[in-house]
């Protein structure tokens, strides 16, 4: 039933909502910002570049692709996509030098799994952005 | 890059505080929803993390 509404749905134009995802996947909140939900935008900032900042602290490793066996492929290629969601907070760290290597211990355990999660929220966060341009979300 | 040294619990609150502002904020439509949702989610995390905490205590004898 869900899934004949949302057929139903008109295709939003690209102009209306590619710069707004572009902007909130370059900066966290920044298609909220875009679209005058400053407060929301405000708070997205925040939640999501502490976290992608405490991952760093934590000396979290980046995800790169890698082939090998499905589970190393899933696993390697999920999480750099999950990295580079992070959009500019992933790329400045990238171009700064960031390079950690995979090591053992809890805390750089959390700090890889923060990294990735930062970018997924953010892809939460341009999700909702998406909804509010093309009019389905107030 | 000042380094961060959290201990299990600290590293799962942080988790569970951005966790919870983003998921609050995204997923409801006006702001009581929000924080409602929000601080749902948070005390989610937090039930999971002591009851699996202690499943795994038990579970280790």
């Amino acid at each position: 039933m869900a899934t004949e509404k949302e057929q139903t749905l008109p295709a939003p134009p690209v102009a209306k909502w590619a710069p707004v995802v572009a902007l909130g996947w370059l900066i966290p909140g920044g298609g909220h910002f875009l679209l005058k939900r400053t407060g929301r935008g405000l708070l997205l900032l925040v939640a999501i570049t502490g976290m992608f900042l405490c991952g760093l602290m934590m000396r979290g490793a980046m995800f790169q692709p890698q082939r090998g066996d499905l589970l190393t492929t899933v696993i390697n290629t999920g999480g750099f996509l999950g990295d580079i969601a992070s959009g500019l907070l992933y790329l400045l760290s990238v171009w700064l030098g960031y390079n950690q290597p995979d090591m053992p211990g809890h805390v750089h355990d959390y700090g890889t799994k923060f990294l990735v999660t930062a970018g997924l929220l953010n892809l939460l966060a341009m999700t909702d952005a998406f909804e509010i341009a093309a009019g389905r979300k107030d | 890059m000042p380094k961060m040294n959290l201990t299990h619990f600290e590293a799962a609150f942080l988790f569970a505080l951005f966790t919870s502002v983003v998921m609050g904020i995204v997923t409801k439509r006006t702001d009581r929803d929000r924080l409602h949702y929000g601080v749902y989610v948070f005390v989610c995390f937090f039930v999971a993390l002591f009851g699996i905490g202690w499943l795994m205590y038990f579970g280790h004898g």
